[in-house]
């Protein structure tokens, strides 16, 4: 799309768009570029000997049980990590839609910690959940009768990386839900409680059909969150331990490549990962031109 | 609401309170600990009543983790990412929408491929980029047999490596993140929508491209800007994977990395009060501009994500 009064200049919108193509360029297209080939390579770890291999590192990965590990760690953690951030997000909007007073200190009280860096929420909830300092851990202990030892329970340090990463993301979740609430027009709600409809049955029946396209939009970027952005949670909590539990498929990338310096499989992962996101990408905007269909 | 539920609108003030119960915990908790001497911070279960140690913890905590340099890193990285990014995607969707040349939609579709792209997923080669930034040049110098040619001219034998590294320096830290289809798209469909009255006006009044940029979009775009502003920092601030890989030095590193430090390991003294005031110091620039720009940060995360 282009405005139908536009300016004249044979140099001027080249200069204009530079800066963002050079930048795209050297950063997105060369690094894909470098990425596929390096997927296909085999090299020492000093650089020195590079063989062309096509898709031998694709293979190796999927037949190494460590990296179906990953993959199967990385769906239960995102997937909890989703569910709990997006469950607990959508009943406290659903709260603070009812509610009249205090909206303003309400809202500032619950979307500060989208601010707070992943890593840092790492740190906290390292603190809360320690096995013998941590006041939750002692919680659990007591209460629930768990022998909650996330340095050496692999369930344990599963568990302690998805409360961390949960945590932050109640606020963006819940800022997006009070949002497509709030636009839900008034007068379907009134019109549906004349008709005897109960709140819980309003809620049902008409918010949540609405917020549909919202929880989709939400949920997808929230796997996107748990996926990549989670990075810094299980650096500072667990470094992908004990024993690989907490080794989602971005950890490993950089484990791979940086510290087992594999920079073949390392790239392939990469690959992997890229192709992922791009399937997501596609299959969001495929629903967002079909989204328009439902709205009033 | 519609009717009268007084049950229901207790209950839904509990349920509220406890949600934020829950989201404001571990925060309340930090700033506890914060407070409190070595010996209470590990004793279990820690007391919930501060102490008085408040300054002494932010004290030990800013000399031991040299907060101050890695503060002052963190800042420049944030401020360069948010102004480069909000620069450079704003001259691109200012070209992208009020001018016609030949490879407007090459530029477009190159620019928007990238539109969901994260730095995580492509570390390995774009480090390498990183540090070396003439790598893709190496190849071409080498095809064009420019060595032999600097040979001739030096008049000894000269082999030229093509060599500029961004490792360990702020332009490291900041350039890869600054490619940003999203805020692209973002300017491009606000600009879409200003009236063509304007841009005709303008020109009827005699104005040139630039002066109509400056004189007319800018001020315009100032809610964009400042919603942007807010988002971009607080992603600039708390990025990790990407400093944590380009900085070795410990000197350029950012404060959110340089915090791993302080967490006491297993045979360290259980400081716990140091890490948390650490923690409490780190966190702090993003949140406030969160608080403080409250009404651009939902307009901002809204429709930037949307």
């Amino acid at each position: 799309m282009i405005k139908r009064s536009i300016f004249k200049s044979k140099l001027l919108p080249y200069l204009l768009i530079g800066p963002q193509i050079l930048v795209t360029a050297a950063f997105f297209y060369w690094p894909a570029a470098q990425g596929v080939v390096q997927s296909m390579m085999r090299s020492d770890p000093f650089g020195l000997h590079n063989r062309f291999i096509w898709f031998d590192n694709f293979s190796a990965l999927f037949s190494d049980p460590l990296y179906l590990k990953s993959i199967a760690i990385t769906l239960t953690f995102s997937g909890a990590t989703a569910l709990t951030s997006i469950s607990l997000g959508l009943f406290i909007a659903a709260m603070a839609n009812r509610v009249f007073k205090a909206k303003t200190a309400i809202r500032t009280l619950l979307i500060w910690p989208y601010a707070v860096a992943p890593a840092i929420s790492g740190i906290l909830w390292l603190f809360l959940l320690h096995p013998s300092y941590g006041i939750i851990a002692l919680a659990i202990k007591r209460w629930l009768g768990v022998n909650w030892n996330p340095v050496l329970n692999g369930n344990d340090a599963l568990a302690m990386v998805v409360m961390a990463s949960a945590w932050k993301e109640i606020s963006y979740n819940f800022v997006f839900f009070l949002a497509g609430m709030q636009s839900i027009p008034h007068s379907l709600i009134e019109a549906a409680a004349m008709d005897g409809a109960s709140p819980f049955r309003r809620f049902w029946a008409i918010t949540m059909p609405l917020l549909s396209p919202t929880l989709f939009f939400v949920t997808v970027m929230n796997i996107i969150y748990s996926f990549f952005d989670t990075f810094g949670v299980i650096h500072t909590v667990t470094q992908g331990g004990p024993g690989g539990a907490t080794n989602i498929l971005v950890y490993k990338v950089y484990q791979d490549g940086f510290i087992g310096l594999n920079l073949g499989s390392s790239a392939a992962q990469s690959i992997v990962l890229m192709t992922l996101i791009i399937i997501i990408t596609v299959l969001q905007f495929k629903y967002v031109e079909k989204k328009v269909h439902y709205t009033i | 609401m519609v009717e009268k539920t007084p049950i229901l609108d207790t209950l839904t003030y509990v349920f509220l309170m406890l949600g934020i119960g829950i989201v404001c915990f571990p925060i309340l908790y930090a700033i506890i600990a914060a407070t409190l001497p070595l010996d209470q911070v590990s004793r279990v279960p820690m007391p919930m009543i501060p102490g008085n140690q408040f300054w002494v913890n932010i004290q030990a905590a800013w000399a031991r983790g040299n907060l101050g340099t890695q503060l002052f890193n963190s800042f420049i990285m944030a401020g360069g990412i948010t102004a480069g990014k909000i620069v450079v995607s704003m001259l691109g969707a200012y070209s992208i929408v009020y001018f016609d040349y030949r490879f407007r939609t090459v530029a477009f579709v190159t620019v928007f491929c990238t539109l969901m792209l994260p730095v995580e997923v492509r570390i390995l080669p774009t480090y390498e980029m990183a540090s070396n930034l003439l790598g893709p040049v190496q190849p071409l110098w080498n095809f064009l047999h420019l060595n032999a040619l600097a040979s001739w001219i030096a008049g000894h034998h000269v082999k030229v490596t093509l060599e500029l590294s961004l490792l360990d320096s702020y332009a490291g830290l900041i350039l890869p993140l600054v490619a940003s289809a999203t805020c692209t798209f973002l300017f491009r469909q606000f600009f879409l929508t200003i009236p063509e009255e304007l841009c005709e006006a303008a020109k009827m009044d005699g104005a040139s491209a630039m002066t109509f940029f400056r004189k007319i979009l800018l001020p315009l775009s100032k809610t964009n800007i400042a919603a942007l502003v807010v988002i971009e920092f607080v992603y600039g601030w708390n990025q990790y994977l990407w400093p944590l890989l380009i900085t070795t030095n410990p000197k350029m590193t950012t404060a959110v990395i340089g915090l791993q430090n302080l967490i006491p390991q297993a045979d360290d003294l259980p400081e716990w009060n140091v890490a948390m005031a650490a923690a409490l110091i780190v966190m702090l620039p993003p949140v406030l501009v969160v608080l403080f720009m409250q009404r651009w940060f939902v307009k901002g995360l809204v429709e930037r994500d949307k």
